[in-house]
């Protein structure tokens, strides 16, 4: 270790590295949805089964309702984000080369991205379109 | 890199499967099944918002025999995940960590995503007046 090094103090050497990186807005982030999952995925479950064989008609009419497009785009919004910050733990655990570790991730939180905004324009076009 | 050869975790293999090891990895396991489901689910609302010629594809597709099998899979991994994620919400705030308690909220998870799962299913089919 250089002289210098050893001026720096213990935790100006180790912040911004290690496990302490971003990981408690992350953990934050992750029970946050996970609360607002538990309402919102007994209220998708519930309306899926009631909607069981309906035809494009009678799911447009309960979209075009006053609480499926709200209920909907708050699943998606904490559901997809979730999700995504779940996968990025499991690749993080699992997959070692930097390279493949970082395209993944994006690939994972890029694609979420891509998919809640996919699924509430079909949402928004359901519920208000002609 | 020396940093390749670091073992990965959770180690999966290195550790003699417990009940409670099992419910931890299928937490996982159902996550990333999650994932896929929240894909069906983005194409069935894509579908719906297309029209009813490629609603009545998804539909058809949902109600085949093998749409059924797999959305009873969705079913069961979004309970399970959801009744061991709240288990893992009393966790973050300090209970339920003493090993008879993980264990019994184990068993409490595994019934309740199984119970739930056939009251989802009872309720959608019995609700459209018969069988898938």
């Amino acid at each position: 270790m250089s002289r210098q090094e050893n001026l720096r103090s213990r935790l100006g050497r180790v912040r911004g590295l290690g496990s302490a990186k971003e990981g408690a807005a992350h953990w934050w982030g992750q029970r946050l949805t996970a609360i607002a999952l538990v309402p919102l995925t007994f209220w998708f479950t519930a309306s899926l089964a009631g909607l069981w064989g309906a035809s494009h008609g009678e799911v447009v009419a309960w979209m075009r309702g006053p609480v499926a497009p709200v209920m909907l785009i708050a699943l998606l919004v904490a559901g997809l984000h979730h999700l995504q910050l779940g996968l990025q733990v499991v690749i993080e655990d699992y997959i070692h080369s930097e390279t493949a570790k970082w395209t993944l991730v994006i690939v994972v939180k890029l694609g979420a991205a891509l998919a809640a905004v996919i699924a509430i324009v079909a949402v928004l076009r359901t519920a208000f379109g002609a | 890199m020396a940093q390749d050869d670091r073992p990965l975790s959770p180690h999966l293999q290195v550790y003699r499967p417990q009940f409670t090891s099992i419910l931890s990895i299928l937490h996982r396991i159902t996550g990333v099944a999650l994932g896929l489901g929240a894909l069906a689910l983005v194409a069935w609302l894509a579908a719906l918002a297309a029209g009813p010629e490629a609603f009545a594809v998804a539909r058809g597709v949902a109600r085949s025999w093998l749409g059924c099998l797999v959305l009873v899979g969705f079913t069961w991994a979004l309970f399970y995940h959801l009744c061991n994620g709240i288990r893992h919400l009393f966790w973050d705030a300090g209970m339920g960590f003493e090993l008879e308690t993980a264990r019994l909220s184990g068993y409490g998870v595994v019934a309740a995503s199984v119970v739930l799962t056939a009251l989802a299913w009872l309720a959608g089919i019995l609700g459209s007046g018969g069988a898938s």
